[in-house]
């Protein structure tokens, strides 16, 4: 089964919708890898750019509440695919950008207020990671010299979608 | 228990619930636009399983940049136009008889009461004002619902909201959800269906009906309904006569899909609106409301009015009332988008665009083009626009533009004086 996670990125603020994620411009490509230069263009964020290593070195992304807001392109969840992040932590998502995300066979896992601040205070760890085991619902942060592990839930639909490789062949093969 | 509206569609729909919770529905409407459809359509050709379900049952549109404005585009369009003809799509509309997809195939009466629609569109939600469960999917559920004509939701949860009163002179359908955003905030529905009734709502026309459940998307809703009634049988009845005796016969059929008296909702929020004045957004969050009065004096570059929010025929009258023999402030530039050619005709027909054009708008073919930014009036760095669209993010109809959303008559108003204004003055 797929790994899931990889180097953190902390993006600290709520409501971060789809068109801060990938600019409408850019819709007009016709394939996935087409979308991987402009990952978070257009998201103005103290401290934030989206031209960095760090931005296109990640593999995880934690975020607040409302994530994914605003458009149905499934665009936003295949920016991050093609740069390599295939899981979304955020106290809440946009209900078509989480589905889009296990549609993709990819992770949206929500966490507590609570865990969203004890993940932030790995934000300032140059060498935080995240793992997350979806067959286990575990999630491991590592940096600074420190490490927690959180369980996390996911709808026993999701988590089938993740294990199934995403919607398409899930649905193909059902009905 | 009774059940909501959501609840009956759900139930009438099911084909599996694969576990608790999560249920896969029958789709009655595919539709599609030339932006999110042809990557499925790719998709779908790369893994051997270039089919579709049902081509009575899938609708297509080239709405959102029509015409074609590069090479790009132009091979989106041809990728959605192929595929059209070679599955023989017989509901497929192309140049000259292309309009912004939700208002198009409303007019076109393809939604039912009791319906359910997907699209690869956040707005799809605006079908609801027809009694169905319209929701807005990303491309991969579009895809599996061009392929199997099923899509799976979560059990969906109702927000019932009562607009009461009536609405004072000058307030309009978008001034109503502008409230009821600014009420609900921009998660306040998430994973819940808005239900919206009251006496404000059962005196609304279907365009209003349609403008109110546009934006239940914007408050993070999966959709807005508004339960059938003779409002919406007048609406359909040029597509319903050959099915039903009378139009008393069609209102009874539909109404078994309005919630029942005793249906459990998630939350009851009762807004009596009759004080509300013209409102307008002023943040990058459509839940950043104030009332005009607060507004207005704030300069604007352009005033944009259309898009699935606001382009309808009930909307280009409100703002031509007000604009008829006056002219626009040199320092605006005014862009009328009529959202389907049938509405342009009309409009041609009554005058309107004669008024909008001596007035100083220029007036653009029917698209969506303006209001995500992607051709027709994207707007400059820096640059300020008072529209009747549905989305006011930072940058949304252009990198560092801003966008202030507000009522086509607010609209009309504030292109007359160059800064956000008070319609009721005009009228």
């Amino acid at each position: 089964m797929k790994t899931f996670g990889g180097p953190a990125l902390f993006l600290d603020r709520s409501d971060i919708n789809t068109d801060e994620i990938i600019p409408a411009k850019y819709l007009t490509e016709i394939t996935k890898e087409d979308l991987k230069p402009y990952l978070l263009e257009d998201l103005k964020l103290p401290g934030f750019d989206p031209k960095s290593d760090k931005t296109f070195g990640a593999g995880a992304v934690v975020t607040r509440a409302n994530f994914g807001c605003g458009s149905s392109r499934e665009h936003a969840p295949w920016v991050f695919e093609v740069n390599g992040i295939n899981v979304v932590i955020a106290q809440s998502f946009a209900r078509i950008f989480r589905q889009n995300m296990f549609n993709c066979g990819m992770a949206a896992i929500e966490l507590s207020p609570e865990k969203i601040d004890q993940l932030f205070s790995y934000a300032g760890a140059a060498d935080a990671t995240i793992e997350v085991d979806v067959a286990n619902t575990t999630l491991t942060i590592k940096g600074g010299g420190r490490e927690e592990s959180m369980q996390f839930e996911i709808s026993p639909f999701d988590k089938a979608l993740v294990l199934a490789g995403g919607w398409v062949d899930y649905a193909d093969s059902k009905y | 228990m009774g059940m909501t509206t959501a609840q009956k569609i759900f139930a009438a729909h099911l084909v599996d619930e694969p576990f608790a919770g999560t249920k896969v529905l029958g789709i009655d409407v595919v539709m599609c636009h030339e932006i999110t459809t042809p990557i499925a359509i790719a998709d779908l050709m790369a893994r051997g399983k270039d089919r579709v379900f049902d081509n009575t049952k899938i609708k297509a549109v080239i709405d959102h940049v029509t015409p074609s404005k590069d090479s790009k585009t132009a091979t989106q369009a041809k990728m959605l136009r192929d595929w059209a003809r070679r599955h023989d799509i017989k509901d497929f509309f192309d140049i000259g008889a292309n309009g912004v997809c939700h208002a198009l195939f409303p007019e076109k009466g393809f939604i039912r009461p009791g319906n359910t629609v997907i699209m690869g569109d956040s707005h799809t939600c605006t079908h609801g004002a027809f009694g169905a469960f319209a929701a807005g999917v990303g491309t991969t559920d579009l895809e599996v619902g061009i392929l199997k004509g099923v899509c799976a939701f979560r059990e969906p949860k109702t927000i019932r909201i009562n607009l009461n009163g009536t609405l004072p002179k000058g307030v309009y359908a978008k001034d109503a959800i502008l409230r009821v955003i600014g009420e609900l905030t921009v998660n306040g529905a998430t994973d819940r269906v808005i239900e919206f009734g009251g006496p404000i709502v059962d005196a609304m026309t279907m365009e209003s009906r349609m403008t109110l459940c546009n934006m239940a998307i914007e408050a993070g809703g999966t959709s807005g309904i508004c339960a059938p009634d003779r409002v919406t049988v007048d609406y359909l009845w040029p597509f319903i006569s050959d099915s039903f005796a009378s139009k008393e016969a069609a209102v009874a059929e539909y109404s078994k899909w309005a919630s029942d008296a005793d249906a459990e909702y998630d939350k009851v929020i009762d807004l009596d609106l009759s004080d509300l004045a013209p409102l307008c957004t002023f943040g990058y969050k459509p839940d950043q409301v104030k009332s005009i009065d607060e507004m207005a004096g704030q300069p604007v570059d352009q005033v944009y009015l259309g898009s699935c929010t606001n382009g309808r025929l009930e909307d280009l009258r409100v703002a031509a009332q007000i604009l008829k023999g006056k002219k626009i402030a040199p320092t605006v530039r005014g862009i009328l988008s009529p959202a389907t050619p049938q509405i342009y005709k009309d409009a041609v027909a009554e005058g309107l665009i004669q008024i909008f054009m001596d007035a100083g708008f220029c007036v653009t073919n029917p698209t969506c083009g303006a209001c995500l930014g992607m051709s027709n009036g994207v707007l400059a760095e820096g640059e300020v626009c008072a529209s009747t669209t549905n989305r006011n993010f930072m940058g949304r109809m252009g990198k560092g533009g801003m966008v202030h959303l507000l009522s086509p008559a607010t609209a009309a108003a504030s292109a007359i004086e160059g800064k956000l204004a008070d319609p009721r003055k005009y009228l």
